[in-house]
């Protein structure tokens, strides 16, 4: 028998070992999939949790609900990766060996890493989001808080979901005012990046949602420390924004396991060198690399990790049989962006292509409009959920294509 | 479609006055960009622009994190050759596009 390993069982993971063991003739090939976790996460309901629009337990499920029969599941921590050796060594003693691997041990925030970030302050008037743990004990926070300076700062400019910070200050300004405290709260968007929003279409047709919110805008802003008595936040060139509530996405980096394997880029943050089309490693050819895991300049975010693995199976299967890999991904990515008060723009999106203004799926009639604020995506982000858990997570076939489609997107020419 | 006009030569720019091409990038047009910025360039602000184009080439995702951990320069010291916003100014400079987001 040959042995396909997966190591990491989250949304590219458990998509993965879904597909393969559709798609492996399963005489020739043991299916094993790695992870120190039992409960899988919906990670876009993090978002919802703060605000009360989601309830902790809607959002978690035990992960051997969504793998296919037939594979075979082992939780353990992973230590490293030995790929000379073709094996895996687990934090147990035990060693996994393999003739493929797929690695999808994904993202993690780490405020370890800014000086002061965690320390007194944490989960007390500093929290994190993107977390089970920072999100749930957000919502306590933003229950019983009376108002103040509330800073929403992007720690650093590669991190998961990168629109996720810009819906949860949408999202607070509508939470506060329908809560009547709108005028006590003041609410910063503090970013390292040139704008909130930094494609000139975007930029075009949404900026003025920020004004309209009443959300300031403080670019260009590159977080060295956090002063916890002071209750400041200070950057690399001496500037300072003073916090009352601190919402932060820390650095975000790929698993410990890749750092302890050699295998990270030279950003130093743990994501794995992988041809961006191919999604095999730049290192071993026998090691593919899918979602958050691996350093292509797409976003990390579900519906990356969902057209990846289309592209990725084929590319597995045409591997085994020592041929050409055909298939390319072209960095496709698609989000929902909330704005609050029961409405959403959409955005889609490749390595190439900004964000445009259109239709979606459909050319004409849509339903969806993109960089548009409309209710239908809002009810579209809503449905996700569902699309998630019963279609995305087991591999079913989605109505969006794969690569980025220009049918019902709006070009100017000039 | 904007352009800019050196020592007779067209170079096209988008709105913000980025290089469209970055192989029409040359020493003596960074010296022209730099000193727009108020910037006076020198043989460690070269190292670094020639640093950024050579990732960009490779296809590499640019940050301040990635160039505080390339050997030429640390975070401060970037700050000090390009203040105010080093990353979106040195690309400018070095030609490559203006680093972003996905919106």
């Amino acid at each position: 028998m040959k042995k396909l390993l997966i190591l990491g069982a989250g949304t590219a993971g458990t998509m993965m070992a879904n597909k393969l063991s559709r798609n492996l003739n399963k005489s020739l090939w043991e299916i094993t999939i790695i992870d120190k976790d039992e409960n899988h996460f919906y990670q876009p309901g993090f978002l919802f949790i703060p605000f009360g629009i989601y309830q902790p337990e809607e959002v978690v499920r035990p992960k051997r609900e969504f793998l296919p029969k037939g594979v075979n599941f082992i939780v353990q921590n992973i230590e490293k990766i030995e790929p000379e050796n073709n094996r895996v060594l687990l934090t147990n003693g035990k060693i996994v060996g393999y003739d493929i691997l797929v690695v999808a041990t994904g993202t993690v925030p780490v405020p370890e890493e800014t000086e002061g970030l965690k320390g007194k302050l944490w989960y007390k008037d500093i929290f994190d989001f993107y977390t089970y743990e920072g999100s749930t004990r957000l919502a306590k926070k933003l229950n019983k808080w009376e108002g103040g300076k509330l800073v929403i700062n992007l720690a650093e400019t590669l991190i998961k979901c990168p629109v996720a910070p810009l819906e949860f200050a949408f999202l607070a300004d509508a939470y506060f005012t329908e809560k009547g405290i709108r005028d006590k709260v003041e609410i910063f968007y503090v970013t390292p990046l040139s704008g909130a929003f930094t494609k000139p279409k975007a930029t075009a047709m949404l900026s003025k949602l920020l004004d309209e919110k009443k959300i300031n805008v403080v670019p260009d802003f590159y977080l060295q420390q956090v002063d916890n008595d002071r209750k400041v936040l200070i950057s690399y060139d001496n500037k300072e924004v003073p916090f009352d509530l601190l919402v932060s996405v820390p650095v975000n980096k790929g698993d410990d396991m890749v750092e302890a394997s050699n295998l990270g880029d030279e950003d130093g943050l743990n994501f794995i060198p992988t041809d961006k089309h191919t999604l095999q490693s730049k290192k071993h050819e026998n090691m593919f690399v899918i979602g958050d895991a691996t350093n292509v300049p797409a976003s990390k975010a579900g519906s990356v990790a969902h057209f990846e693995a289309e592209i990725l199976t084929e590319n597995i299967l045409s591997y085994i049989i020592n041929e050409p890999m055909a298939a390319s991904f072209d960095g496709h990515s698609n989000c929902f962006i909330e704005t609050g008060y029961g409405k959403a723009t959409l955005i889609d999106f490749n390595y190439e292509t900004e964000p445009l203004p259109g239709k979606f799926p459909f050319a004409k009639v849509g339903p969806m409009d993109l960089l548009k604020v409309t209710r239908a995506n809002h009810y579209g982000k809503l449905a996700f959920k569902w699309v998630y858990w019963h279609m995305l997570l087991t591999g079913k076939k989605l109505p969006v294509s794969t690569n980025m489609s220009m049918a019902g997107k709006l070009v100017e020419t000039n | 479609m904007e352009t800019l006009t050196y020592n007779g030569t067209q170079i096209e720019v988008n709105t913000e006055g980025y290089l469209k091409d970055m192989n029409q990038w040359t020493p003596e047009l960074a010296r022209t960009m730099a000193s727009q910025e108020g910037i006076d360039l020198t043989e460690k602000h070269f190292d670094v622009l020639n640093w950024l184009r050579t990732k960009q080439a490779e296809g590499t995702a640019l940050s301040i994190r990635k160039i505080g951990n390339s050997g030429l320069v640390d975070i401060k010291q970037f700050y000090a050759l390009f203040p105010g916003g080093p990353l979106k100014i040195s690309s400018k400079i070095a030609g490559i596009p203006k680093p972003a987001s996905c919106i």
